[in-house]
């Protein structure tokens, strides 16, 4: 019997109610483990650049204007949110928050920028760098860059002094547009 | 102002005419979650299509990879007037970790004009609700662009000289 069959189905249906969410209207808040937009904490911070080194969509950026400031920019719109910026960061000045609405009409609005005080050394003035056994590194110290500014990836330029030129060249860093 | 526009243009319902420009599948998940009794956005009035022809709204999912790319840029010139494109997903707001590959012209922005970016890898289906919302006006915008410095440096006393220096103009042209 069709009739029957129909009846058993509504009553079926009935039985759970609604279960819609209700969610622009009420507030429907991510689990605690949901790794949502990944916050930095600038008084943490130290700058050591091991978050871009291990961020797969390369969307940490390190620029150095001059010795003793360094710009850390976070590029949210091709972020993953794998989270290992987090994991690796020695001081835990990043913390993976569970914020999810990140729905925009400018792709800078997830961006997230930090400027840093590099620590110098008391006798030469100079930062601390790390020992410099590959070439890679050895490239790194005398000013090789080894991405492009159009595609926005990391860049690595250290000058002594504050160079204004270099200021004025790379204060527009921002995405090309059309 | 856009999501004036969208309430004009767009009274009672979007459809969706659903891209996949080379994406992982996961998105797409996604967005057929979305369509579900649980979380259902046919209360919106949000119908998913086969045809773009038919649809008001593109939902492009995937960094847009060279054998996509001129379908995607067909799709959307089959759209007709007024159109919302959204960028669902890291991939197709930014390139997501192929934004520099070979193949791949990273991110449906440098194909057509996107209107509205749904970042995540893959955005849960409440951001796809919540960035559906947006473009309908019944939420508010949460994200911004943040800026935090550790102390005032060098480089920010050179900018305020600057733009003193660039003030004071006209007390030179006045002594003159």
């Amino acid at each position: 019997m069709w009739l029957t069959s129909k009846i058993k189905q509504v009553l079926m249906v009935l039985k759970p109610g609604v279960v819609t969410l209700g969610y622009p209207f009420t507030p429907h808040p991510a689990p605690e483990n949901f790794r949502g937009q990944p916050h930095w904490d600038h008084h943490k911070c130290v700058g050591c650049g091991a978050c871009s080194n291990h961020c797969s969509a390369r969307c940490i950026l390190v620029r150095d204007y001059c010795q003793e400031i360094r710009v850390m920019l976070y590029d949210g719109s091709r972020c993953t949110y794998c989270g290992r910026c987090a994991d690796v960061c020695p001081e835990k000045a990043i913390t993976i928050s569970t914020e999810f609405e990140l729905a925009t009409g400018d792709r800078e609005d997830v961006t997230e920028r930090l400027e840093l005080f590099m620590l110098t050394c008391q006798r030469c003035g100079r930062c601390y760098d790390m020992e410099n056994t590959n070439a890679i590194e050895r490239l790194d110290l005398r000013g090789y860059r080894y991405d492009s500014l159009e595609t926005r990836a990391l860049i690595r330029k250290t000058t002594d002094q504050f160079d204004r030129e270099l200021f004025e060249a790379t204060k527009n860093y921002q995405r090309p547009v059309k | 102002m856009l999501s004036k526009l969208a309430k004009k243009s767009f009274p009672k319902s979007l459809w969706l005419y659903h891209c996949n420009t080379g994406a992982c599948n996961g998105c797409d998940i996604e967005i057929l979650n979305v369509l579900t009794p649980y979380y259902d956005v046919e209360r919106f009035g949000i119908k998913l299509v086969a045809s773009p022809r038919h649809a008001d709204v593109m939902l492009v999912s995937g960094a847009v990879t060279r054998p996509t790319f001129p379908l995607v840029k067909k799709a959307f010139e089959a759209l007709p007037s007024p159109k919302l494109v959204f960028g669902i997903g890291s991939c197709a707001t930014g390139g997501g970790c192929w934004f520099d590959t070979y193949n791949v012209t990273g991110g449906a922005f440098k194909a057509i004009p996107v209107n509205y970016y749904i970042p995540g890898c893959p955005p849960r289906p409440e951001a796809i609700i919540y960035g559906v919302a947006l473009a309908l006006g019944l939420v508010d915008k949460k994200a911004a662009p943040v800026e935090m410095k550790q102390m005032e440096f060098p480089i920010d006393m050179y900018e305020q000289g600057k733009a003193w220096e660039e003030r004071n103009v006209i007390y030179r042209l006045l002594e003159d």
